[in-house]
């Protein structure tokens, strides 16, 4: 397939499990180019293993994931790392590597791709230390930072080698309000400045609604449902109004399956 | 139950192909590794070597202190105890240097590369490397391993010296053993066959060590509990193959 394909990353009929769980099911989701897309579910239903089927970090049972119409099952190591050089990643938690300053971790990716001269990669690197608001932190060392402060180096290393697919993994979770507003511009902003696609994976529904242009949301190994997130909001669905309201029982229930509460209190459920 | 036995026999079975095949991919990755990344294999070897040197100084000392009181207290049942040099000199280079290095090296380097690896594969570093398309193989992997495999005969050759210096210092400084006797019997008996099974032995168990140190840490449960039993594992597992390596490595060299 060499003509463009409509799609920047079309997923068919994905299976995955992990020992005798179910992850995936008949997984299928279309992510459009030039776009922020937004993956949202409830926790433990494989948002971030999705990621990691996508960059082929893990390989999926049966199905397909193509990236611009190519199969990423058939790559061989030099042509799949060739294709994430196109990717930058944002982890959780910012995965900065830790023996080396926060100049070095921004500057690793051109160090190791790339002959650069020095000059040239200390502009480089402060322009985009400078972009994320830390380009008085070059000196610092990873562990002096605070967690949002990682993940905003992590995200200057994530664009340095100028990426066409940014993918951000949980970029909100355990973020000071500040800090969160800083991270979904800077999600916005890239997307828009660069012309690159975003890929987000999150819960954070209030943060989504203002980053995303169309989002799915995954539920029991399946697109439960797709579209903007007004759409999602004004949706009727039980449990897409579940989620996207924060409702504390529906659908997906509120208790983990037990036995009967009552019975189990008598201790009846012991014979 | 015989089940079970079968179970775990084909358990390791695996585990040890696939230790093989990784050992494999490491020896495949090391010339580019040594040309492209020096760098970093010197830092290694610092981490590895030159940290360790401190305890295994003392240590040695320590033994070779014991040797030469042991040494006296038998040889001078037959008066010999001008052979305490000998003495101290065949245990240290052919049995105590290579395996005692070996089981502080897995102590001390040992322990510090597989949970430095494991570490960096709880925090997702290694996935981030693979994302980045560089790979952790190259840029963590060999060169800890190499590193590793470079200062364990360096420090095994520090052990034996600094050990020989301690049986002097007991047999010589402190019991009164005559030192031209010391160092003549020492000369005119020891052959350069022993040093060889010694370099040889610290050869084989530097690559022992940090190969199982490099796959401990790099196989570990990327948790904060599994990264704790990998360290564990690294240095039992060590132990136990040095000895036993030890051992047949000695049958081999009396043929």
């Amino acid at each position: 397939m060499s003509e463009v394909s409509e799609h920047l990353i079309e997923i068919r009929d994905l299976n995955y499990s992990r020992g005798h769980r179910h992850i995936f099911k008949d997984l299928n989701v279309q992510i459009p180019r030039g776009q922020v897309t937004a993956i949202m579910g409830p926790s433990g239903t494989g948002k971030t293993t999705l990621l990691r089927l996508i960059t082929r970090q893990l390989i999926p049972d049966s199905g397909c994931i193509l990236v611009e119409g190519i199969d990423i099952s058939t790559l061989n190591q030099k042509a799949l790392y060739k294709l994430r050089r196109r990717f930058g990643m944002l982890f959780q938690n910012g995965a900065l590597l830790t023996d080396i300053s926060v100049f070095e971790n921004v500057a690793f990716p051109l160090r190791e791709h790339t002959r650069l001269p020095n000059r040239l990669i200390r502009h480089i690197v402060l322009t985009k230390l400078h972009a994320v608001g830390l380009r008085g932190a070059a000196d610092m060392m990873p562990t002096e930072l605070s967690g949002g402060m990682a993940r905003r180096v992590a995200l200057a290393r994530a664009m340095v080698m100028d990426p066409d697919i940014l993918i951000y993994d949980e970029p909100f979770v355990g973020l000071d309000p500040i800090s969160m507003g800083v991270i979904v511009r800077l999600v916005r902003k890239m997307n828009d400045a660069l012309g690159i696609s975003s890929i987000l994976v999150s819960h954070d529904v209030q943060e989504i609604a203002t980053v995303a242009d169309c989002s799915f949301l995954i539920s029991g190994g399946k697109v439960a449902a797709s579209g903007s997130p007004d759409e999602l909001v004004n949706t009727r669905s039980e449990l897409v109004r579940q989620f996207m309201h924060g409702m504390a029982d529906g659908p997906v229930p509120f208790h983990f399956s037990a036995p009967n509460y009552a019975e189990q209190l008598l201790g009846r459920d012991a014979e | 139950m015989i089940r079970d036995l079968w179970y775990t026999f084909t358990d390791f079975l695996q585990t040890f192909g696939k230790l093989q095949l990784f050992f494999v991919r490491l020896i495949l990755n090391s010339p580019s590794v040594l040309l492209q990344r020096g760098g970093l294999v010197i830092k290694q070897i610092y981490n590895a070597g030159a940290l360790s040197l401190a305890i295994i100084m003392v240590s040695g000392l320590f033994v070779g202190g014991v040797l030469g009181l042991q040494g006296f207290s038998i040889l001078s049942k037959f008066n010999a105890e001008d052979s305490i040099g000998t003495f101290a000199a065949f245990s240290l280079l052919k049995e105590l240097g290579p395996v005692i290095t070996a089981l502080l090296f897995a102590g001390r380097a040992g322990t510090a590369l597989a949970s430095e690896i494991g570490l960096m594969k709880a925090t997702d570093q290694l996935s981030a490397m693979e994302m980045m398309a560089i790979d952790p193989l190259q840029r963590v992997l060999v060169p800890r391993f190499l590193g590793g495999v470079i200062s364990m005969p360096m420090l095994a050759a520090v052990f034996s010296v600094i050990g020989l210096f301690g049986a002097h210092i007991v047999g010589v400084n402190m019991l009164g053993v005559d030192q031209g006797a010391f160092w003549q019997q020492l000369q005119a008996t020891l052959d350069m066959s022993d040093v060889y099974e010694g370099i040889f032995k610290s050869v084989v168990f530097g690559i022992v060590a940090s190969l199982l140190a490099v796959w401990e840490g790099y196989n570990a449960i990327p948790t904060a509990e599994g990264v704790g039993r990998a360290t564990t594992r690294t240095v039992v597992i060590t132990a136990i193959a040095v000895l036993i390596l030890d051992f047949m490595i000695t049958a081999l060299f009396l043929e």
